[in-house]
């Protein structure tokens, strides 16, 4: 197997494709740990991503790592310049929650913060020439490699659910649970109360709820899905690039210059649906 | 797509990263910037109030200045008054030194004059004689005419 994964001259287009998008997979079956060979269904409790998970992890460690040096010596008298750059930052992702959300909590902005450089940096990881990283694993006898978590849906799906669940919680926390069931079903066509009418009104209550649970529901998957599109397709293009021989030098210098704004537009856009989603379960209005 | 325990990780991680966060960096990083954001106000206040101490001192010492000039001005006036006066003063008293020196002189020259006329006089009454005695051609005895001359000294 792993003669044939290096076997270079034999490689097809597709093969080198298909290779850079494996992940690298350990499984426990039958009391044994097996690389590589796990079973492939939509859900599969016993494998693990290690590939994914060891850079989104590292990378999360760098970015606490790098703040929490800032923070602990955060001075308010002259700051030096790397905690300038750490608050200007902060005072970004501050801003953008102050903006959309209008309530207090305490939780949001850090939660915004930890996602729009924790996502930033996975994103990051794209602009690593499609090779460098899979060829230094491929040396050091590690067969599979995907570099870039976010093209992973296992990443961006935890991310969003973990925001959706928080969406409920705060949903029932705020409105109670008659108030966010109300919301659910009593809205945008109020059942009629009295009258003949009044017979209608578990239709009504069923389309809103569809209607609702629907534009509820959307919401993380829309979240995941964006991030995870934006940056498999990113990264099959550069892929794509990396086969073109000679002439990937300028396309691909092309394609990082637009992608340093992929990322960053995609790690912001993924903080600022969080802060109005949030401020959505954090809205009484109606 | 595989949905596996990469999900189950990635939650976890991501609970625990949101929660160092909010704990660890986030408290300190905004309390250092409210506390530069503060400390930035009440610079600019304290900026504003020196401006404005500096104003009021200003107004101040210009009144202190415009008090001290008048001041000045009226010792100089007095003072020219003063000088005008003992100029006066001694000017009154220079004439008075004169008037009181020319009374002296005059009374000095009258005394003068006196003694002249009374020695003329004596010379008169010597030449009339001697005239008298020439005219007469002959000695008049001085002690029978003796008494009509003196009253003719007197009368002259």
């Amino acid at each position: 197997m792993e003669e044939e994964a290096h076997g270079a001259a034999a490689e097809t287009a597709s093969d080198y494709i298909n290779h850079h998008l494996t992940n690298l997979q350990v499984c426990r079956i039958d009391g044994e740990w097996v690389w590589n060979h796990c079973e492939a269904g939509l859900f599969s409790a016993n494998t693990l991503n290690v590939d994914s998970m060891a850079i989104a992890v590292l990378l999360g460690f760098g970015f606490l790592y790098l703040f929490r040096r800032v923070a602990k010596k955060a001075t308010s008298g002259r700051p030096g310049k790397l905690q300038t750059f750490i608050e200007l930052i902060v005072g970004f992702v501050d801003g953008s929650v102050k903006d959309a959300f209008p309530g207090r909590n305490k939780l949001i902005a850090p939660l915004s913060l930890t996602i729009f450089i924790w996502v930033f940096l996975m994103n990051l990881m794209d602009l690593i020439p499609v090779d460098w990283l899979p060829e230094a694993a491929a040396a050091v006898g590690i067969e599979y490699l995907k570099v870039v978590p976010t093209t992973d849906p296992n990443i961006t799906f935890a991310m969003s659910l973990s925001v959706f669940v928080l969406v409920i919680y705060y949903s029932i926390k705020i409105k109670g649970f008659g108030g966010f069931t109300k919301e659910l079903t009593m809205h945008p066509f109020t059942p009629p109360t009295r009258g003949v009418g009044i017979i209608a009104a578990p239709f009504f209550i069923a389309f809103n709820f569809i209607l609702e649970g629907v534009s509820l529901l959307s919401k993380p998957l829309s979240l995941s899905l964006r991030l995870f599109g934006n940056m498999y397709a990113g990264e099959l293009i550069f892929i794509l690039i990396a086969l073109l021989g000679l002439y990937q030098l300028p396309l691909h210098f092309g394609w990082a210059v637009f992608h340093i704004l992929v990322i960053t537009l995609q790690a912001f856009i993924f903080m600022v649906l969080t802060i109005v989603y949030l401020s959505q379960a954090h809205d009484t209005g109606h | 797509m595989n949905f596996n325990l990469t999900f189950i990780g990635q939650t976890i991680a991501m609970i625990v990263f949101v929660w160092f966060c909010m704990k660890y960096i986030w408290p300190f990083i905004m309390g250092a910037i409210e506390a530069r954001q503060d400390e930035i106000a009440e610079g600019l206040a304290a900026a504003e109030r020196g401006r404005s101490d500096l104003a009021k001192a200003t107004g101040e010492s210009e009144q202190l200045i415009a008090a001290a000039r008048e001041q000045a001005r009226q010792i100089v006036d007095q003072a020219n008054a003063r000088a005008g006066e003992i100029v006066e003063q001694a000017r009154a008293e220079g004439a008075e030194e004169k008037a009181r020196q020319l009374d002296g002189a005059r009374a000095e020259i009258e005394v003068e004059i006196n003694r002249a006329r009374d020695e003329l006089r004596g010379e008169v009454v010597a030449i009339a004689v001697a005239g008298a005695e020439k005219l007469l051609a002959r000695e008049i005895d001085p002690a029978a005419h003796g008494e009509m001359l003196d009253r003719l000294a007197a009368e002259l």
